[in-house]
């Protein structure tokens, strides 16, 4: 069985056909018998912290939950800047956060039931693998795009009956947000924790327009001189 | 001037540094890692606290106690429990969305040891999202992060911790960052078993390490939890509330031999009996149907379904026992503080002495914000009354970087990955399970022969640049460090006590109701059994 990595140059490694086991033991494999200049993140090698995602065969998977193949072509997550081999560069996750404000601003007392838990369940199993934006094609033309795991987080936020300031969070995603994404549904089909960022970005709209706020590409494309309402068929 | 200096960002280190913002400006934490890839995310069950009509604080307590055999410090106890509630609340407040009951009250389940059910959760994944929610709040509250620095010293000068020296693992750089106080918040070592435990790979105790090294003492280092039911080959956990649910634990004849229900170390035990005769053991799930399976455990479904290609209601899971928490650490009093000024220190790595000889499953979140929060209260009052530190250039930042331009010189071919995982196998083995003297005297003879090489020993890899060879080298070597007290630790506890089992010491013995303290002191490892202290 054979793989090949992205490293400064595509790097091809071998492993005896019985070899039947995860990404992830086939990096450490390589790392511990066969090449110890091999780079990559891994933690808890069950699918929770989030460190080891890659890009195989073209798609964002994480390392310690999929299985190789011979033939598998590795390379590191894209729309970042490649520290060394499969590292890469994080540093902006913190930016995107507190921009899109995704956290708590002020606490509500309302009561809390069931339902409202639920509510946000699925948002909050984020584990910020960065699968999303290496799939993101706003984000790779506009590196000052919040981007999907932020905007689901701001959302998560907005939804909590917990929050009593969801205007602020509202006002933090107009810029460079919401209305930037191209809904193609690349963070949603990439996602290992099912969550569905573009349906987040979706409601996000929606709460925007109950904010007062419209989605601006409509209105260039009104007042462009285009010669026909875009919402009139 | 940094005024509290946390190194490690798992729940401990975080709540610490939310407590420690409160009162002073300049809060920094130092992580080997990124915040949200620390160990506290794979906690699943829940977080203890006596919040139930039907449950007390003194049964939560008495509890702790029990499990603890003796050799808890009873003040530490009242105080994790007694704050449990307020702790719950807190994280409540700051926006964990705790599971709530028919009630709209924030769910409990029962976990193994308690009366009641109190342990509170979030879905199937309590540790994932309260650690979450920790890091939005430090991003609301401007905590300054310094990511992918390994931590390699305590600057101490005059028996004052000032500062750390750390390995930027970007750059490869040795940095020294001094600091009014410092707070130790790096987790456990159950590395130390490599492909035996359930841990990050990242859990190398390498605060405990520079803690040691700096004279700091460690308490019960001998103290390993083993996990019961783990996926055979990858180590991966099945939490309780399998067995709790109803599963059976059956040989490969699909006979029962146990009750699943005993305590863990006793069910582990039994499991690693069959084991130890070349037998396999599985967990089987099949009578409980598949919708009983979806609705009790469906994130644990998925990690069978994900990594062995196994459905439980058709299959037997092959399952094996791994070292899943540690409750050895930094000998700390109930602020935190260690007996070096200026060091703190709280979470898995620290050892305030609520666990004693058996940790009750629930208690560790728990303890990560209680005394997180603590500790980082009194760090910040202490660092209040401390002046800025001018000078820099420690002799330890000399030290460390000669000490790192060496190992990358060094061009010796032995290979440390092999003997990194020859030594998870033995110490699974033979300081594992079960213990005895010839066994634990041929892993210290080893170990000591390693240690002894390593200072010898250099890397392949000579790139500066993000070199995780670097980077296990150094781990491996605190590895080492901490084997060697384990297993001296283990030693002198001629007796058998909660997790530390001696085949040639079977019993309890009323002589050994006493923590064991291990220190640096001249070179050398010294090792006294002190008595349990009850005061705060």
């Amino acid at each position: 069985m054979k793989i090949e990595i992205q490293r400064e140059e595509k790097v091809n490694y071998t492993f005896d056909e019985f070899f039947d086991e995860t990404l992830l033991q086939a990096f450490i494999e390589i790392k511990t018998k066969q090449d110890p200049t091999l780079n990559f993140r891994c933690g808890c090698k069950s699918g929770v912290c989030g460190s080891c995602a890659v890009v195989v065969n073209g798609v964002e998977k994480l390392a310690c939950k999929t299985r190789v193949k011979d033939g598998d072509k590795i390379e590191p997550l894209r729309n970042a800047k490649v520290i060394r081999d499969l590292v890469v560069d994080l540093e902006y996750e913190e930016t995107k956060l507190k921009n899109a404000q995704g956290f708590l601003e002020q606490k509500s007392n309302k009561q809390i039931t069931t339902k409202d838990e639920k509510a946000i369940d699925t948002q909050s199993n984020c584990i910020l693998c960065q699968s999303c934006y290496s799939s993101c094609p706003v984000f790779e033309v506009n590196p000052e795009f919040l981007g999907p795991y932020a905007l689901t987080r701001t959302l998560r936020y907005v939804n909590d009956i917990k929050e009593e300031n969801i205007k602020t969070k509202i006002d933090a995603v107009q810029q460079n947000g919401v209305w930037d994404c191209t809904l193609c549904g690349n963070c949603t089909m990439v996602c290992p924790q099912m969550i569905d960022p573009k349906m987040d970005i979706m409601q996000l709209r929606n709460k925007s327009i109950q904010f007062g706020y419209s989605d601006p590409n409509m209105m260039n494309f009104n007042s462009g001189g285009f010669g026909f309402d875009p919402n009139g068929f | 001037m940094i005024d509290v200096l946390i190194v490690g960002s798992g729940g401990a280190g975080l709540t610490a540094a939310l407590q420690a913002k409160k009162n002073v400006d300049n809060v920094a934490v130092v992580s080997k890692t990124y915040p949200t890839h620390s160990q506290t995310v794979q906690a699943q069950g829940g977080i203890n606290a006596a919040i139930g009509q039907e449950d007390s604080i003194q049964q939560h307590i008495n509890d702790t106690l029990k499990s603890s055999h003796g050799i808890a410090n009873a003040s530490a106890v009242e105080y994790l429990c007694g704050n449990a509630i307020d702790a719950i609340n807190w994280l409540d407040d700051i926006g964990v969305p705790f599971s709530r009951n028919g009630e709209n009250e924030i769910a409990r389940r029962k976990l193994g040891g308690a009366k009641n059910a109190r342990a509170c959760y979030s879905s199937d994944y309590t540790g994932l999202k309260i650690l979450h929610t920790l890091y939005d709040q430090c991003i609301k509250n401007q905590i300054q992060f310094l990511n992918e620095k390994m931590l390699l010293n305590i600057i101490v000068e005059n028996n004052i911790a000032i500062g750390i020296t750390v390995l930027n693992i970007v750059s490869g750089e040795v940095e020294e960052y001094l600091a009014k106080t410092v707070i130790l918040a790096t987790g456990g070592y159950c590395g130390v078993y490599y492909d035996y435990t359930t841990n990050s790979y990242a859990s190398t105790g390498d605060g405990i390490s520079a803690a040691y090294k700096a004279g700091a003492k460690l308490k019960n280092m001998e103290y390993i939890q083993f996990h019961p039911t783990t996926i055979q080959g990858n180590n991966i956990l099945i939490s309780e509330s399998a067995r709790g649910e109803g599963g059976y634990l059956v040989d490969q004849n699909q006979q029962r031999f146990v009750d699943e229900l005993k305590p863990r170390d006793e069910v582990a035990r039994a499991i690693y009996d069959k084991i130890k005769q070349n037998e396999q053991v599985f967990l089987d799930l099949r009578h409980l149907g598949k919708e009983k399976i979806n609705e009790a455990m469906p994130q644990e479904n998925r990690l069978v379904q994900e990594f062995c290609h196994l459905k439980m209601e058709e299959d037997l899971i092959p399952i094996h026992p791994a070292a899943h928490y540690t409750m050895g650490g930094i000998k700390v009093d109930l602020e935190g503080r260690t007996n070096i000024d200026g060091l703190y220190a709280c979470g898995e790595c620290a050892s305030a002495g609520v666990h004693g000889a058996n940790r009750l499953g629930g208690n560790s979140l728990l303890e990560l914000i209680v005394f997180g929060k603590r500790t980082g209260n009194s760090a910040a009052n202490n660092a209040k009354n401390i002046p800025a530190i001018t000078q820099t250039n420690s002799q330890q930042f000399q030290k460390d970087k000669e000490y790192i331009q060496q190992i990358f010189s060094l061009d010796d071919p032995r290979d440390f990955y092999s003997k990194r995982a020859h030594m998870g196998q033995m110490f699974f083995e033979n300081i594992g399970l079960y213990r005895t003297q010839e066994a634990m005297e041929e892993t210290l003879a080893k170990v000591q022969g390693w240690l002894q090489n390593a200072k010898s020993m250099g890397i392949k890899d000579k790139n500066k640049v993000y070199n995780r060879n670097l980077v296990e080298f150094l781990e491996f070597n605190n590895m080492l460090q901490i084997g060697e007290i384990i297993v001296q630790s283990a030693l002198n506890r001629r007796e058998s006590r909660g997790a530390h089992f001696r085949v040639d010491y079977p019993t309890e013995c009323e002589e050994y109701a006493k923590n064991c303290v291990a220190w640096l002191e001249n070179n050398e490892l010294k090792i006294e059994f002190i008595d349990v202290e009850n005061v705060s």
